[in-house]
């Protein structure tokens, strides 16, 4: 069994069905990129795993474990932490408290973050508010780090920010990578993600369409699918 | 269901959306002028009251319900509405001048009140409207040589053309009187929506941001918003000096103020229909209960026995049940019923579900 | 030495206010709502306590009686918060206000069913014994008030400020959605906190009721101690308390230098002119609104 699987998931909002069918499966240490255009279910994908949003048919199972049922504080319990789009930061918050917030005990600890984030610890006692964009994010991922979670899930995580921001931070998620950590990654650029990702997963309304390892992704199939 | 077939873009505008409509609103007010022929005088004057009430009730309206600013202090206008109605009258002026003249001066008072209150939103400006409406009572004692203090004033009587009009001795007169007024102010509040200056308000409820960004002068239109609330609230206040004919500061309380937005959420945060509904329910809910306990004391033979602050009580649970299960009041709650029937059976169960929302701060740093 | 006396009441009145005004500023810092039910909590938790202590009623010890009112202000609350409150989650604030506004009303009504509408007071064993320092009166009960106050708001200011729960509500006020996503139980935070906030609110029903009496109109006092809040900035705990020891001290010194009829206005007037001069309160959290 698979770290984390889907098995033809169904979800939808109200009356309008948003998922009709997402496989998906992902091995402990596995970095798997989910793309696919805009409205293709990539967001509501997300909201299932870290369960803000009720399955309606179809198997979620994360670490030998049916999620079905479970409220989102027990999934981030479980270990599924979240990067999510748009950063959401707690504005208020200094940034120590927004590291402090959520966390739970494990080997990423309040030193551990600035060390791998050092722009952090300058800022430390700023409120989150006043933090630029691309340090914003830093405080996102540190965020979803400090609960410990065994599966990291980013969710565009570097919409809006300029290039040379995206660059550290992309060189940021590749450090990630390496210390085993799981990650799922839903971003547009395919030129960054193809560098990091192990495998792909692309949805196309609402369903996998194409599922294989990112060095297999022709350019013919990726410009069917995500239109690049 | 009713199809409009829309050819022209001010058919959004009109005021009847079909002759159907225009047809059942005239018999509306016809069956309403007619009301005096069929209803007994103590029905008769609970209606008067409703009436009085449906007219504050639409001046929170405007304010609460058009433009997103909660007033949680009106019955302060209706304070200034009826104190200058008595005044005026007491100097000798005739009533068709000092009834508008009373609901003038409530709502200069109301822009002028507008001013700091400009800078305040949400909470905010429900606090401050709150600290208002408490500040009043004490106000109205210490200006005792307009006031009367706690002894209070009496109104004058109304005489229009050597009619005499009176709540008690002819209160068909009076009646009718109340309404003229509120049928004239309704028709007024339904163009006052349909103009640039309606949309407006709408606009920096829904949004105070974008408004401004639509090149809607913030800062202005409130300021007439809360002068056109508090002119028709003071109509309002004037009408309630007559129908009490005898009052003090006892007439304004904050409670009646909470009461009053109580009554218009209570009917449908956001459409004139819902100040008729809310002013009914609040206003014939003391005659049903009057009803339903001599039925219960008869029944039960226990005499006539009293819980004193039963009406507000039962009014409150409604309200809370009603915030829970239908946030948009009466209205909200008829419009649904009413989309139902009309696409009875292919009506959908997720037709009225709402998005689920998270709340986000608005505090920042 | 006649001011000083004045003062001393207005400390100990003040914190009253305080207390509830604390109430108000720990919904709101961690659920971003206004309870405007608060001083009607207030009133249920002294009548609560009344009927525990009181000869008349169950008669049980005082230390006894006061716990167990506070135990069970605690659950109503959290169940009002759980029946109620929580079905307006993510609603527009303005709901939330209408909601518990409605609520006071409920609540008074019942009281008035149950206890009746005379003014009772709490019978305490610090009651008529005073401290007499230099010639200044300082009750029991005065002193009671200012302790418990103290006591109260220096705990709850470290236990927001330096605690991972504490820190947890606020982030979850800030951003429901993110505190969602981070695995915050809001839910429960949200219950937890009406819960304290029902605690807090029994403590100042208890002093106010030791103090004076209570009946239940008592209530309308969360509307002063509503002044307290605003006027401390409503999001700050030691500013809730400050707000009502001004509210507590402006009172009687105005009874005392200012004609009639003026002094009933102040703590309304105070809190008007801090609303227009500095909208966002003394000690402003919130500066700015966002679209």
């Amino acid at each position: 069994m698979s770290f984390l699987s889907l098995k033809n998931v169904t979800a939808s909002y109200g009356a309008t069905q948003a998922l009709f069918g997402v496989d998906l499966s992902l091995e402990e240490g596995e970095f798997l990129a989910l793309m696919g255009r805009n409205g293709m279910g990539k967001s509501t994908t997300i909201k299932i795993i870290c369960r803000m949003m009720k399955h309606q048919d179809g198997e979620v199972n994360f670490a030998g474990r049916d999620m079905r049922g479970l409220p989102s504080h027990k999934a981030a319990r479980l270990g599924v932490g979240l990067v999510p789009e748009g950063r959401r930061c707690f504005p208020n918050l200094t940034v120590e408290e927004n590291l402090t917030a959520a966390a739970r005990t494990g080997e990423w600890t309040l030193d551990r973050i600035f060390d791998f984030l050092p722009r952090l610890r300058e800022r430390r006692e700023q409120s989150a508010a006043t933090l630029s964009g691309g340090e914003q994010q830093m405080l996102a991922i540190g965020r979803a780090l400090m609960t410990n979670p065994k599966l990291l899930l980013l969710d565009e995580a570097t919409e809006g920010l300029a290039p040379n921001i995206r660059t550290e931070i992309w060189a940021m998620i590749g450090q990630l990578k390496a210390t085993g950590l799981s990650i799922i990654a839903v971003d547009k650029s395919l030129k960054e993600l193809r560098g990091v990702a192990d495998n792909c997963v692309i949805l196309e309304r609402g369903a996998t369409a194409w599922t294989g390892s990112a060095g297999d992704l022709d350019d013919a199939t990726a410009s069917r699918l995500l239109g690049v | 269901m009713r199809i409009h077939f829309k050819t022209d873009y001010l058919q959004d505008i009109r005021l009847f959306e079909d002759r159907r409509e225009m047809i059942q609103y005239i018999l509306l007010i016809l069956a309403a002028l007619s009301a005096p022929f069929w209803l007994d005088e103590y029905l008769l004057g609970e209606i008067t009251y409703v009436l009085i009430y449906v007219l504050a009730g639409i001046g929170l309206m405007v304010l609460a319900g058009h433009t997103g600013q909660p007033s949680l202090g009106h019955a302060a206008f209706l304070a200034c509405g009826a104190y200058m109605q008595v005044i005026l009258l007491e100097a000798g002026v005739p009533f068709l001048i000092s009834l508008p003249l009373a609901g003038l001066f409530s709502g200069v008072v109301g822009a002028i009140v507008a001013i700091p209150a400009l800078k305040m939103s949400g909470i905010y400006l429900a606090i401050a409207t709150l600290a208002f409406g408490i500040m009043v009572e004490d106000v109205i004692i210490l200006l005792e040589h307009w006031t009367g203090g706690v002894e209070g004033v009496l109104t004058p009587a109304i005489t229009i053309g050597g009619f005499e009009i009176d709540r008690w001795t002819t209160p068909d007169y009076f009646y009718w009187l109340c309404l003229i007024v509120v049928i004239l102010v309704t028709v007024a509040y339904k163009n006052l929506l349909r103009s640039p200056t309606g949309r407006a308000f709408t606009a920096i409820r829904d949004s105070e941001v974008s408004a401004r960004a639509m090149g809607v002068n913030v800062a202005r239109y409130k300021m007439i918003a809360f002068g056109v609330s508090c002119f028709f609230t003071g109509l309002a206040g004037a009408l309630l000096a007559h129908f009490l004919q005898a009052f003090n500061y006892e007439a304004f309380l904050i409670l009646i103020s909470i009461q009053l937005l109580l009554m218009v959420t209570v009917g449908g945060l956001g459409s004139i229909h819902g100040a008729y509904y809310g002013a009914i329910v609040i206003g014939l809910l003391p005659v049903v209960i009057t009803i339903l306990r001599e039925e219960v004391s008869e029944l039960m033979g226990l005499g006539n026995f009293t819980i004193p602050g039963l009406e507000t009580g039962i009014f409150a649970l409604i309200l809370v049940i009603f915030i829970i299960v239908e946030p948009l009041g009466i209205y909200g709650r008829w419009t649904k019923i009413r989309i139902w029937l009309e696409l009875f059976p292919m009506a959908r169960k997720d037709m009225f579900r709402r998005q689920k929302s998270y709340l986000k701060t608005e505090r920042m740093k | 030495m006649d001011i000083l006396q004045l003062l001393i009441g207005g400390i100990a009145n003040g914190c009253i206010y305080g207390l509830v005004a604390l109430g108000f500023v720990l919904i709101y810092k961690a659920t971003e709502a206004v309870n405007f039910a608060q001083g009607d909590m207030m009133m249920i938790g002294a009548f609560i306590t009344l009927t525990m202590v009181n000869e008349e009623w169950w008669g049980l010890p005082f230390g006894i009686g006061v716990i167990l009112a506070i135990v069970i202000m605690a659950g109503l609350s959290y169940l009002l918060e759980v029946v109620v409150i929580r079905k307006l989650f993510g609603q527009p604030q303005f709901a939330v206000v209408i909601l518990t506004i409605a609520l006071g009303f409920v609540l008074r009504f019942f009281a008035g069913v149950i206890w009746g509408h005379d003014p009772q007071s709490l019978e305490t064993p610090f009651a008529g014994k005073a401290f007499d320092i230099g010639g200044l009166i300082l009750g029991y009960d005065e002193a009671v008030v200012i302790i418990a106050t103290a006591v109260l708001t220096i705990s709850l200011y470290f236990f927001f400020q330096r605690t991972r729960l504490g820190v947890a509500m606020q982030a979850a006020s800030q951003n429901q959605l993110a505190a969602y996503y981070m695995g915050i139980p809001v839910k429960w935070i949200s219950s937890m906190i009406w819960a304290v906030a029902g605690v807090t609110a029994t403590v100042a029903g208890i002093l106010f009721a030791a103090k004076g009496a209570i009946d239940p109109a008592s209530g309308l006092l969360g509307i002063k101690a509503f002044a307290a809040a605003v006027i401390g900035g409503f999001g700050s705990l030691p500013g809730a308390l400050a707000g009502g020891l001004i509210i507590g001290i402006v009172e009687p010194m105005a009874q005392y230098f200012a004609p009639p009829g003026y002094s009933q206005i102040m703590p309304y007037a105070i809190m008007l002119i801090v609303l227009v001069v500095r909208p966002n309160g003394l000690f402003a959290q919130i500066q700015q609104k966002k679209v």
